[in-house]
């Protein structure tokens, strides 16, 4: 079977990803989903920041996401 | 003519210029406070606009009303409580959609509302063109372009608040649809006991904790669960994702309809300029060499200023000293002169440094910067347990521990932010780095200053590191938290605002002189002048001899004597001693009592002070001055702060004894073998 969904975390700079699934506790995933990530958005990663966090393109926000947390996201890179 | 008064709350994201809209509107007029119950800082202004007095209230900036930081709960709960006449949501025009999340949400508060799309001059560059009254009926309130750093748009914003004051209040609560499935719950849960609005049925759905908590029906409870457990059976997810989504929906539909992008292009330079700051290699050593930039312009720049304030204080003590016939010794003109004059004095001259200190974070701040340091410092913050929004507060204790402790409420984590207190004041405050103005001039040549106080500064920063550590494998163990932060486009700092910062940091720095140092210098002046030594015991001794004996016969000289034993391994005598007593209640009053010590303030300014310890001390022991005062026993009001931060004693009193012990323990390590080897 092809695996479609990649974590966060193994997407490297520049590349345009769909947000499938967020693996994290409720109060987080509804903080996320207020910032706008919810399922099927579309973002890029600006900058896969090895071993720092992580810099994203949102709806034309800028956002720094961990590393620990880059690992609980999966997305699919379109 | 009758002035009619208007409340406006003024809420919106942060970065989104919404505080250059509140200075803009309110000028000087400003009053900062504290929301009842948290620490929250409450900022309130007034102005005047036709003949209307508009007291604006400028609420946290956040991103969303839920109840995930204390900003978003102070927020909501004001504009709940105490029902503004008009809130006034800043809007980031270049970056519409993800601001008017909020917009959507305070129109389910239901709340007359005006749109103030700020920044409108960055969006039109950027090619965006908006048709206003579209968006004016989508979202039923009266939408106004501004430039906030401009002022323009000031008036128009003030004519649309007092207009829409005379409207009749729109009904917003159907604006938004959440989709029939939500909309059967909220309809089910509107009317049962404990729920008195759609919006606190809509919360209950979003499983707000903060809301859930003032329910105390358990049917209503019980029935809200079931709503929610039928919603995430229906979409397979938490309801909260998927009435966010709609939000988001609503405003990308509402987007699309009124907005032409021309050229997606809001960060183009931002991003370019990302690159080269956020680099992978590149971006530490920018970042050291800013903050190396920071201290160095905020010594060279600080240097005039200093050295006219010295002399004006230098000229006010021979003026009041003139009103004595020369030679005279009264009580009162030792009082103002050794006791007021050198005491209040010697901290004021230190203004000009604290007030550019604060400039220059100022500036980080409003360029930006800021945010880009945290993620350059994440990589080896996450190193220590902290991520690097914990440096945010850290920066902020180079300015003053008090802003830096009440600043570590920007981070969620209990144990992150109770780490990041206890270690802030190892980050050299605005108020030591007088103590280290006295002293590195005195001790080390003109070359070695930068390189000094650098090192001062650095080894604040490495002690920290271990603390924090050491803390977070200890006392505070636990997982590191999420850390989600955005980084706002750069942007040039407007001297207004850079002002205002200086200005209100500068005030509460006089304030303090003026008040707790005041006080503090008198009772410190009192404890070196009595009790008196008799005069005959001084009759054969030159003045300087004169001078220890009677210091050693005052309150403090004996504390100082007793406390010196104890000190003495560390290189400090009883006049340091007596000194460091002072700095208990606020560090620059070690500077203060130094000079009151060595009766330094008749005409005399701090080169005199200098020459005086140079003459008394070596080099080393005034390097373990310092270093024992960049460690040792945060002042009486960072001890409060900790204390209120933190909710208990018990993190004030560690914080307190461990530094003081760590301080110790250092100093003795340092100046010992200092010994051996100087």
């Amino acid at each position: 079977m092809v695996q479609t969904h990649t974590l966060l975390r193994d997407i490297t700079s520049g590349t345009k990803v769909r947000l499938f699934k967020i693996d994290a506790g409720q109060a987080l995933k509804a903080r996320l989903a207020a910032m706008g990530f919810l399922p099927g958005v579309q973002f890029t990663v600006m900058n896969n920041g090895h071993p720092g966090p992580f810099i994203i393109n949102l709806k034309s926000s800028r956002i720094v996401l961990g590393r620990g947390m880059a690992g609980k996201i999966s997305v699919k890179p379109i | 003519m009758d002035i009619k008064k208007i409340t406006v709350a003024l809420a919106g994201n942060p970065n989104s210029g919404k505080t250059t809209i509140f200075n803009s509107l309110t000028g000087l007029h400003q009053h900062v406070g504290n929301y009842p119950g948290v620490t929250v800082e409450k900022k309130t202004g007034s102005c005047r606009f036709e003949q209307h007095q508009l007291e604006i209230v400028d609420l946290p900036g956040t991103y969303s009303l839920t109840a995930y930081s204390i900003e978003e709960i102070v927020t909501r709960n004001f504009i709940l409580e105490e029902k503004p006449d008009v809130v006034i949501d800043v809007v980031d025009a270049s970056n519409i959609e993800r601001n008017l999340y909020l917009a959507v949400q305070l129109m389910e508060l239901n709340v007359p509302l005006v749109l103030a799309f700020n920044m409108s001059d960055i969006a039109r560059q950027k090619g965006l063109v908006f048709d206003i009254e579209t968006l004016s009926v989508l979202f039923d309130a009266k939408i106004v372009q501004t430039v906030g750093n401009k002022q323009q748009g000031m008036d128009e914003l003030l004519k649309a608040v007092v207009e829409t004051t005379k409207n009749p209040q729109p009904n917003y609560t159907d604006r938004i649809k959440y989709g029939t499935e939500i909309e059967n719950e909220i309809v089910k849960l509107c009317g049962l006991p404990g729920i008195n609005s759609r919006w606190t049925a809509l919360k209950l759905l979003e499983q707000d904790a903060d809301v859930l908590k003032q329910i105390d029906n358990p049917e209503t409870i019980k029935t809200c669960q079931e709503s929610i457990g039928k919603l995430k059976n229906i979409f397979g997810e938490e309801p909260e994702i998927i009435i966010a989504d709609r939000r988001y929906g609503f405003i990308s539909g509402a987007c699309q309809e009124t907005i032409k992008n021309t050229s997606e292009s809001r960060h183009n330079r931002s991003d370019a300029i990302d690159t080269v700051i956020t680099h992978k290699f590149l971006g530490l050593p920018i970042f050291i060499t800013l903050m190396y930039l920071v201290f160095d312009i905020t010594f060279k720049l600080g240097e005039w200023p200093m050295a006219w304030l010295e002399m004006f204080f230098g000229w006010l003590g021979q003026i009041i000293s003139g009103f004595w016939p020369a030679g005279s010794e009264s009580i009162l003109k030792s009082l103002l002169v050794d006791g007021i004059i050198s005491g209040v004095g010697g901290v004021i001259v230190f203004l000009p440094n604290i007030m550019l200190l604060f400039a220059a974070i100022a500036i980080l701040e409003d360029s930006g910067y800021m945010a880009r340091a945290a993620f350059v410092t994440d990589r080896f913050m996450h190193k220590i347990g902290l991520h690097g929004k914990s440096f945010i507060p850290m920066l902020i204790g180079f300015g003053c521990s008090i802003p830096a402790i009440m600043a570590c409420r920007i981070l969620e984590n209990r144990r992150n932010r109770i780490t990041t207190i206890l270690i802030t004041p190892l980050m050299s405050c605005g108020a030591r780095l007088t103590i280290y103005a006295l002293i590195i001039p005195a001790f080390f040549a003109e070359r070695w200053r930068g390189p000094v106080m650098w090192l001062i500064y650095f080894i604040g920063i490495v002690l920290a590191v271990a603390a924090a550590k050491i803390l977070r494998i200890t006392l505070l163990k636990g997982e590191t938290v999420p850390f989600v932060m955005e980084l706002p486009p750069y942007r040039m700092p407007t001297a207004k605002s850079v002002l205002i910062h200086m200005w209100e940091r500068g005030r509460l720095y006089l304030k303090k002189a003026g008040t707790v140092i005041l006080l503090i210098s008198i009772i410190l002046w009192a404890a070196a002048k009595y009790p008196q030594t008799n005069p005959d015991r001084l009759a054969n001794l030159s003045d300087a001899e004169a001078q220890t004996v009677m210091l050693k016969h005052s309150i403090i000289g004996r504390a100082g004597v007793a406390l010196e034993p104890m000190l003495k391994p560390l290189g400090f005598d009883y006049k340091i001693a007596t000194a460091l007593i002072g700095a208990t209640a606020a560090k620059e009053v070690f500077v203060a009592q130094m000079g009151i010590v060595y009766a330094v303030g008749e005409h005399e300014d701090v080169s005199v002070l200098q020459k005086k310890l140079r003459a008394d001390y070596t080099p080393l022991q005034g390097f373990c001055i310092m270093l024992f005062c960049l460690i040792s026993a945060p002042c009486v009001a960072t001890i409060a702060a900790t204390r209120t931060e933190t909710g208990k004693w018990k993190w004030a009193i560690l914080q307190w004894g461990g530094l003081t012990a760590m301080a110790y323990v250092i100093t003795l390590i340092v100046y010992q073998a200092g010994r051996l080897f100087l």
